[in-house]
């Protein structure tokens, strides 16, 4: 049996890199590849927490599942985004975008 | 054994690793050989498991992978004699094909990708052939597609590459559902994925319901082996370069089909409609493909249907016959069509066309090429006594004993169109008119040329009645079927007519015309065979309109466009309009009502509170107006009042002066008071309303800066808010 804190230890260590792709990309899809990580490293988490606290049951995993599929439907909106902004600026360099500022 | 299944399962695995990670280390020139390495080392490992397991050593190990409410999951190798042949054939075509690629791909740029792709897709390969249990086997399925995808886009650059790369993925996808719906009706059904525990609890159901979920699975094998319908992303991918063309697209991930169907092949048996259903699809595939093959005019994808076609004698093999016949004609198959494939790229290397017509004479330069060539033709053609003539005469053989009449003469016309089509493309290629400057390929490319055409001619002979059937019995065949002479001699002289009327039609003497294409010319058959013009007519408007009909493959992407594609995009289209017109217009909508509301609002203001405002502002004046005149009067009273009062006052004069003079007194105070508060109003009060005011303005200038507008400045202040927060909770947490 593999203890808690490894699972623990690589979904922040996934977390991490996710966030650090997501701070420092400059290519959209990859943004949002990186924003995939840092989710799919908190699902990780959860799973683990679900078996060191009700091995038996399963409900951990079931509400990962779900996790996953809003994620995908997740991803699907934000890559037709990224479409549509690619069909608008033919760009998706994120740093092109800058109608935010104040 | 079981180590050494997966040593050699990993080599190429941890190939790809190296080449993708160490891809910006190892030289490009560098990287073929850390792939070939690991290849060769796993091909020795696929020799010894083959005589380990012809030694009976086979085995089957399993362990839990998880245990989900009690519901467990498998992993599992197997290493029977079906795998065994199999990684043994994947191997041997891989290592021969990486080899070529050095010849073939030399001077590409990504190389590291190419050698890390293909790596990858055999590891993916082995694993399917390994796999005893139907997720695993899955899951490796889906890899071996992946990579297909990567390795047909290799050359993603080109529109047709990716645009073929995703057509196979998407149409193999579409028979994978087939395969996961089965896999889980399985998995529901007798509560295990194990394929060993599949067979023995299988007995125990429902044959019909057994026949539905075989055939969920087939319908997996139906996309990766391009059977019908099903079939149209194969020739497409030829997009990919030639060596993948051989190795995936020809002699072993289209060969998935095939095995997945001889791998569960104890359940097709139990479910005898299912076998019948898969040597039918098996049969239309063979003889259409072939169809297709005749008129086509790019050498790739004339391999392309031939590869079709033979997939779909390897169904009918395996629904007819036993497992032995479909698996042994997929291994001779590997041999040839990855030779002929390969022979392929060799010409096309030297020549950088893919078009038959602009070929011509290459016999006397391409020498090697063109004989090894010939070698594969016969094989495929089924001519005695190389590769293919054993197992597309055993098959024949099969389907003629168990009285498939049907399936039998598909077959054997097949058997003709083929030797046809295959020598037509030789004749056109080695043996034209035209002189077309070309040179051989180097010895790194004609060398696995050599090989495989030795393999070609031998391994026919390790299931014929010389060495007894070894082949079958070695997969627990109990007995062959005798061989029927007459069959036997129906099948060559079918693949002779075709040679020779490929001859006749293509082959090129001087002093003769050119007689490209011209099978079915009406010029060519009223000049020599004297049919009447009229009758000629119509039967050379009905060949015209069946070549044109094949040339365009039966018009089934055109079909699958009509019925498919456009009604998904016209659905798209719509839902496009209805996020315009329905959802945004809601969002529109509410935010013209709020706006609208916004200026009633506003209408309302200047309208009645602001005229009210007047009215009252006027009113008062009135009022005052009144009160002023009310006023003078009051003041003509005092005044009057006044005079009488001066006289008093005169009397009081004197006293008065001095209180006077105190009142005065008073009123400076007073207003001296006065400036001190106005000055404290102005200054303190106003002041500190000012400071605010000010102090605002400045954070909100300041803070303006952090709206940078770059996109992913935003979530970083809000990761060093949180990550602020964070420490903050720690340090004062500990107290």
């Amino acid at each position: 049996m593999i203890p808690l804190s490894y699972y623990l230890v690589l979904a922040a260590l996934v977390f991490c890199i996710g966030l650090f792709g997501a701070l420092v990309r400059k290519n959209a899809v990859l943004v949002l590849l990186s924003l995939e990580l840092m989710l799919n490293a908190i699902v990780l988490n959860l799973i683990a927490f679900s078996n060191f606290a009700t091995p038996v049951t399963i409900k951990g995993q079931i509400f990962s599942l779900f996790v996953m599929v809003i994620a995908a439907s997740e991803i699907g909106l934000g890559l037709a985004i990224v479409l549509f902004l690619y069909r608008k600026r033919a760009t998706i360099e994120m740093d092109k975008f800058t109608e935010l500022k104040g | 054994m079981f180590e050494l299944t997966l040593i050699m399962l990993a080599l190429p695995l941890s190939a790809f690793v190296v080449l993708l990670l160490g891809g910006k280390i190892i030289p490009p020139k560098k990287s073929p050989f850390v792939a070939i390495t690991a290849m060769a080392i796993s091909t020795v490992l696929a020799w010894a498991l083959l005589i380990a397991v012809i030694l009976g050593k086979e085995f089957e190990r399993h362990f839990t992978w998880f245990d989900v409410g009690g519901q467990i999951v498998h992993l599992g190798v197997i290493l029977d004699p079906l795998a065994a042949g199999m990684l043994l054939v994947v191997t041997m075509v891989a290592l021969l094909v990486q080899i070529y690629s050095l010849g073939y791909m030399h001077g590409e740029k990504r190389m590291n990708w190419y050698y890390a792709a293909l790596s990858l897709f055999t590891f993916a390969m082995l694993g399917v052939v390994v796999s005893s249990s139907l997720i695993q086997l899955l899951v490796f399925w889906e890899l071996v597609g992946l990579c297909s995808y990567f390795l047909i886009g290799f050359w993603y650059e080109r529109e047709d590459a990716s645009r073929a790369a995703k057509k196979a993925f998407l149409t193999t996808r579409t028979g994978d559902v087939g395969f996961l719906v089965g896999a889980i009706l399985f998995f529901t059904v007798l509560g295990t994925f194990h394929i060993p525990t599949l067979y023995e609890r299988a007995a125990s159901i429902n044959p019909n319901l057994l026949a539905v979920m075989v055939l969920l699975l087939f319908a997996g094998a139906v996309g990766k082996s391009a059977q019908l319908p099903l079939h149209v992303w194969l020739p497409d991918a030829m997009a990919g370069p030639t060596p993948v063309s051989a190795l995936i697209h020809a002699a072993t991930m289209v060969a998935a089909g095939v095995y997945l169907v001889a791998r569960t092949y104890p359940l097709f048996e139990m479910a005898p409609v299912a076998l019948e259903v898969v040597a039918y699809v098996g049969a239309f595939t063979a003889f259409f493909a072939a169809t297709i093959a005749l008129v086509q005019v790019d050498i790739k994808k004339i391999l392309a249907y031939s590869t079709v076609s033979q997939l779909g004698y390897m169904m009918v093999g395996l629904g007819v016959g036993s497992l032995a016949t479909g698996m042994f004609h997929l291994t001779t198959h590997a041999a040839f069509k990855a030779l002929l494939f390969l022979t392929a790229g060799s010409v096309i290397h030297s020549l950088h066309t893919q078009d038959i017509r602009e070929m011509g004479r290459l016999y006397p330069k391409m020498k090697v090429t063109a004989i090894t060539t010939i070698i594969g033709g016969l094989a495929l053609a089924g001519v005695p006594p190389f590769a293919g003539f054993w197992s597309k005469d055993e098959i024949l053989l099969e389907a003629a004993h168990n009285h498939f009449t049907l399936i039998y003469y598909l077959a054997l016309i097949t058997a003709g169109l083929t030797a046809f089509y295959i020598f037509r493309l030789i004749f056109l290629t080695f043996f034209g008119d035209e002189e077309v400057e070309a040179h051989e390929s180097p010895p790194v490319m004609t060398v696995p040329l050599i090989v495989l055409a030795v393999v070609s001619i031998f391994i026919g002979f390790l299931n014929s009645p010389f060495l007894n059937n070894a082949f079958g019995h070695f997969l627990g065949e109990k007995e062959a079927l005798k061989p029927d002479l007459s069959i036997m001699a129906t099948s060559v002289f079918v693949a002779f007519a075709g040679i020779f009327v490929a001859y006749r039609s293509y082959y090129f003497q001087p002093g003769k015309k050119s007689r490209l294409n011209s099978l079915l010319s009406k010029r060519i058959l009223a000049e020599k065979y004297w049919i009447n013009q009229a009758y000629l007519r119509t039967f050379g408007f009905v060949a015209d309109f069946l070549r044109h009909v094949a040339y365009n493959k039966y018009f089934v992407d055109e079909f699958y466009q009509l019925v498919i594609v456009r009604p998904v995009h016209y659905f798209a289209d719509l839902l496009y309009l209805f996020d315009l017109k329905v959802i945004d217009g809601l969002v529109n909508s509410i935010g013209w009502a709020t706006l609208s509301v916004a200026y009633s609002v506003g209408g309302f203001d200047v309208a009645v509170i602001d005229r009210a405002i007047d009215h009252f502002g006027k009113g008062a004046l009135g009022v005052s107006k009144i009160m002023g005149g009310f006023d003078v009067e009051i003041d003509k009273i005092s005044v009057s009042m006044g005079r009488g009062a001066v006289g008093v006052s005169k009397v009081m004069g004197g006293a008065d002066s001095k209180a006077d003079k105190a009142t005065e007194g008073l009123g400076w105070t007073n207003l001296r008071l006065g400036w001190l508060a106005r000055g404290f109003d102005l200054g303190v009060v106003d002041g500190a309303v000012n400071g605010v005011s000010l102090l605002i303005a400045g954070i909100g200038k300041r803070l303006r800066r952090i709206q940078s507008g770059y996109l992913q400045d935003y979530p970083l202040i809000m990761f060093l808010t949180v990550l602020t927060l964070i420490i903050v909770v720690i340090f004062l947490g500990k107290k």
